[in-house]
């Protein structure tokens, strides 16, 4: 019962979403402020509607209910709770359910914090949000509907894929999810402004915060799904340029430019119809993602069970999202430029050069995803494109980014001085020539580690501008310094430790690529193998039971010299249902690289397996960069200029009026 | 609503730039819209092409691996039963495998020719290094040209062909002691009647 009354209230979301999506246009075209206040109560109704709709899934997995089809393909009734919960979006169209939730949410957010909006700007912009809403709401019931009935309920379900049973995993979607819909709203408010014909700084004080959480969200989002590969596939690695993986990464690339290109529309009133493009394109390419994972026409590792009538509905609905803000873009925007004199050296420059860059990369990776699919598609000749490709096009494009992310918050608006901002980063330059010699001295000199370490020396050029441009704004160390820490507004604080979380980060990825080593062998008990210092020596395997598994647990010695530092238990799991395997590694961390060690098969009677291990140094930096930069997209949230209720109420009354007016 | 910017405040700004966004999109969802068709007249885009059994293996030439001689063609699995192995650096199964190569390649009962995959040949050099060499001749191939024409979907895989470069057996895996006595060497001993 209750699971129809989900269903019912998903298809009373979509009429509600209709009127959302039509009403309040009219009544913005028209100055009717009660037609266009429709927007507010709709979006506020359809959050509801929706939310519990996604509630009633989540009571369906919870209690096990196996008469719906959804729960009996993907639930277990001895999978733990987490794992029950998490098995709603575990599958395609729950993870739509969970997808439209958000959606929602941001478009209740908008309605009950955006009180200060120009009434016209807001009321279109959830008319957007509505439309997006009709077209997955009806995506959900007419091709992949969660609320289907199976008849006879069966005892039992057939379980969730054991690789998946696992907490990063869990929560990894959401977070995601956040980050692509959350990009809906910078679309929204882009399509609105160019149906109004206007771009102005208020335009990108509204949108800078909704693109800041989204940002935020993927990151932590992104990073979640790397860590969660690198500690359970277990063969090491964190990244592989995969199609779904690329699918998540573009959006985020375009979303940084868009986070960048904001600013100076505010600041500057330039960019403006740069900008535009960018807050179509970063949802379109969260769209493109959505599409490439559920309508089959890429292979990967992640994607949804899926068919065709799926993909012909999502193309479609791609079609009209992406080609008609496009079209609307090319009607609108050629009036929208517009802004003072553009000198190429001033912060408004730096960040021009920075969109440059990341949406070449973008671009770039967007190509080697696709171009298997396009070449397959129209020549029929089968080809793939690996990491070699990704890392020979990419990493070309990130060096000129990283040493311009040192430079770029030293120059002043409109005139930077570029000669004195180099000045003042020489000690910068200094740590950076001095930590790529210190890493080549330790590393042994040889030609192999010269990626490294420069790689290492980017990443202390990086953290040290960043450090220096935050003390100089502080006049760190001399009297009242503290003051001027606590005045300095919020955001700038965020970017200081935003970026130097990505000099950590380019730290880690330059340690993993060039210092990694490994080592795979068939070891018998007691026998010991060394690798970077380490002797592992491998005591044996026992049977474990665990929630819905047994686990052949092996136990491995790693000591240091003579110290015993670890003992590591990696284990094969074998799950009931589905009965499937599953490696778990173990890893013994110094918080400045990484031991992982899995076990594999058994080799003879012997009790020998074979083993494998991989020394993975800096490594744990990849995570501490991203969780620095998401907290750098946290911290500059709470500034107070971010903050979508409070400030600038009377600035804003006295632009709405024209608006309205209109 | 009013749009039109004041007339002779600015130039005209042209149109076409605008459109490019556009034109591109398009063009991206109609090679999706051929794609889509093609998966619902049965295209599987998840089955690579598989060589059958007893068909001529494809042609091919590749390049070597720096040092080691000429690269390997199709021309060079003639005229002898032979065995091609699929090999990467990265492959761990490959690690497993390699020292049965080893031992078959000691008893010169076969060339074992090898194909790189997907590799650097810094790389599968260093592999070679440190677990020694079975191949008799090794061509690489780091973009799957010719291992998507083999109908290879993983490594190790491994091609028993007879004296007229005609596929006659298959093995996706690693090769065991037990198939390789109890499977391989006698279909050898057939071929070479």
């Amino acid at each position: 019962m209750i699971i129809e009354l989900g269903h019912f209230a998903l298809a009373l979301a979509l009429a509600v979403a209709l009127i959302q999506a039509i009403v309040p246009l009219i009544g913005a075209a028209r100055g009717n402020v009660a037609w266009m206040n429709v927007a507010r109560q709709s979006a506020v109704l359809q959050f509801v509607l929706v939310a519990f709709a996604f509630a009633t899934l989540i009571h369906a997995y919870v209690t096990s209910d196996f008469s719906v089809v959804g729960v009996y393909e993907n639930s277990h009734s001895a999978k733990p709770l987490i794992y029950k919960i998490s098995g709603v979006w575990g599958n395609h169209e729950g993870s739509l359910v969970l997808w439209v939730t958000i959606l929602s949410v941001f478009g209740a957010l908008v309605a009950v914090l955006g009180r200060n909006l120009p009434p016209a700007l807001r009321a279109r912009a959830l008319a957007v949000q509505g439309m997006i809403s009709i077209g997955f709401i009806a995506f959900i019931l007419f091709t992949s509907n969660p609320f289907l009935r199976l008849f006879p309920a069966p005892a039992e379900g057939n379980g969730l894929n054991p690789i998946l049973q696992d907490p990063g995993l869990a929560v990894h979607p959401p977070m995601l999810y956040f980050g692509y819909v959350g990009f809906s709203m910078a679309f929204s408010f882009a399509v609105a402004a160019l149906i109004e014909g206007r771009v102005d700084a208020a335009w990108a004080r509204w949108v800078r915060p909704w693109t800041l959480a989204a940002w935020t969200s993927l990151t932590l989002g992104i990073g979640l799904g790397s860590w969660w590969a690198y500690y359970t596939l277990g063969w090491g690695g964190w990244w592989m340029w995969d199609p779904v993986e690329n699918a998540s990464f573009i959006p985020w690339l375009t979303g940084t430019a868009l986070l960048h290109s904001a600013i100076v529309v505010e600041k500057r009133e330039a960019l403006k119809s740069w900008t535009i493009l960018l807050a179509i394109i970063t949802f379109s390419m969260s769209l493109l993602g959505t599409f490439l994972v559920r309508s089959g026409v890429l292979t990967s590792v992640h994607a949804f069970a899926s068919d065709p009538t799926r993909g012909v509905f999502i193309l479609i609905l791609l079609a009209v999202a992406i080609g008609g803000s496009l079209t609307l873009y090319a009607i609108r925007a050629p009036q929208m430029e517009g802004g003072g004199v553009f000198a190429p050296i001033s912060r408004e420059g730096g960040l021009l050069i920075n969109n440059l860059l990341l949406t070449t990369a973008c671009a770039t990776v967007l190509l080697g995803t696709l171009y298997p699919l396009i070449t397959e598609t129209l020549a029929g000749g089968r080809i793939s494109v690996g990491s070699p490709y990704f890392n020979g096009v990419f990493i070309p494009l990130m060096i000129p980014l990283i040493l311009l992310m040192g430079i770029g918050p030293l120059l002043a608006w409109k005139r930077g001085d570029l000669a004195g901002a180099l000045s003042r980063l020489k000690v910068a330059a200094g740590l950076s020539v001095a930590a790529i010699a210190v890493t080549m001295v330790v590393a042994g000199f040889s030609i192999t580690d010269i990626g490294g370490a420069f790689g290492i020396g980017l990443a202390v050029w990086l953290a040290a501008s960043s450090l220096i441009e935050w003390t100089e704004r502080v006049k760190f160390g001399r009297s009242g310094s503290w003051a001027r820490i606590t005045n300095l507004p919020r955001a700038a604080h965020g970017m200081t430790i935003a970026h130097f979380g990505m000099a950590v980060l380019i730290a880690g990825v330059s340690g993993a690529s060039a210092w990694k080593s490994e080592t795979i062998q068939v070891q018998a008990p007691g026998e010991t193998v060394q690798l970077a210092g380490y002797a592992l020596t491998f005591q044996g395997v026992t049977e474990v039971p665990g929630s819905n598994y047994t686990a052949e647990r092996a136990t491995i010695e790693v000591k240091r010299g003579d110290k015993l530092v670890a003992t590591l238990h990696p284990e094969r799991r074998a799950f009931v249902q589905p009965p499937e395997q599953t490696t778990f590694s173990s890893i013994h961390t110094t918080y400045a690289s990484d031991l992982l060690t899995t076990l594999g098969e058994a080799q003879g009677d012997n009790g020998a397996y074979v083993t494998r291990f991989y020394h993975e140094p800096l490594v744990p930096f990849l995570w501490y960069g991203i969780l620095l930069m998401g907290f750098g997209g946290l911290v500059s949230l709470t500034d107070r200029r971010h903050r979508v209720g409070a400030p600038r109420r009377a600035a804003v009354a006295a632009t709405a009026v024209p608006v309205a007016a209109e | 609503m009013t749009d039109t910017p004041a007339p002779g405040t600015k130039p005209r700004a042209k149109r076409w730039p605008y459109l490019v966004p556009l034109v591109a999109v398009l063009a991206l969802g109609g090679v999706f819209a051929k794609r889509l068709s093609d998966i619902s007249g049965g295209y599987d885009p998840k089955v690579i092409p598989t060589v059958l059994l007893n068909t001529p293996a494809p042609e091919f030439n590749l390049p070597p691996l720096p040092g080691l001689g000429e690269g390997l063609t199709s021309a060079d699995i003639k005229g002898k039963v032979s065995l091609i192995n699929v090999w990467g650096s990265w492959c761990v199964a490959c690690t497993v495998e390699h020292p049965f190569l080893m031992e078959i390649a000691k008893t010169g009962e076969i060339p074992i020719y090898g194909i790189a995959w997907r590799d650097t040949p810094e790389r599968s050099l260093a592999w070679l290094e440190k677990y020694g060499n079975p191949f008799t001749k090794i061509g690489q191939d780091p973009h799957s040209q010719t291992i998507i024409n083999l109908g290879v979907t993983a490594a190790p895989e491994s091609f028993l062909i007879d004296k007229e470069g005609i596929i006659r057996y298959k093995v996706s895996g690693i090769i065991t002691r037990e198939m390789w006595r109890d499977t391989i060497q006698p279909l050898i001993a057939q071929l070479n009647k």
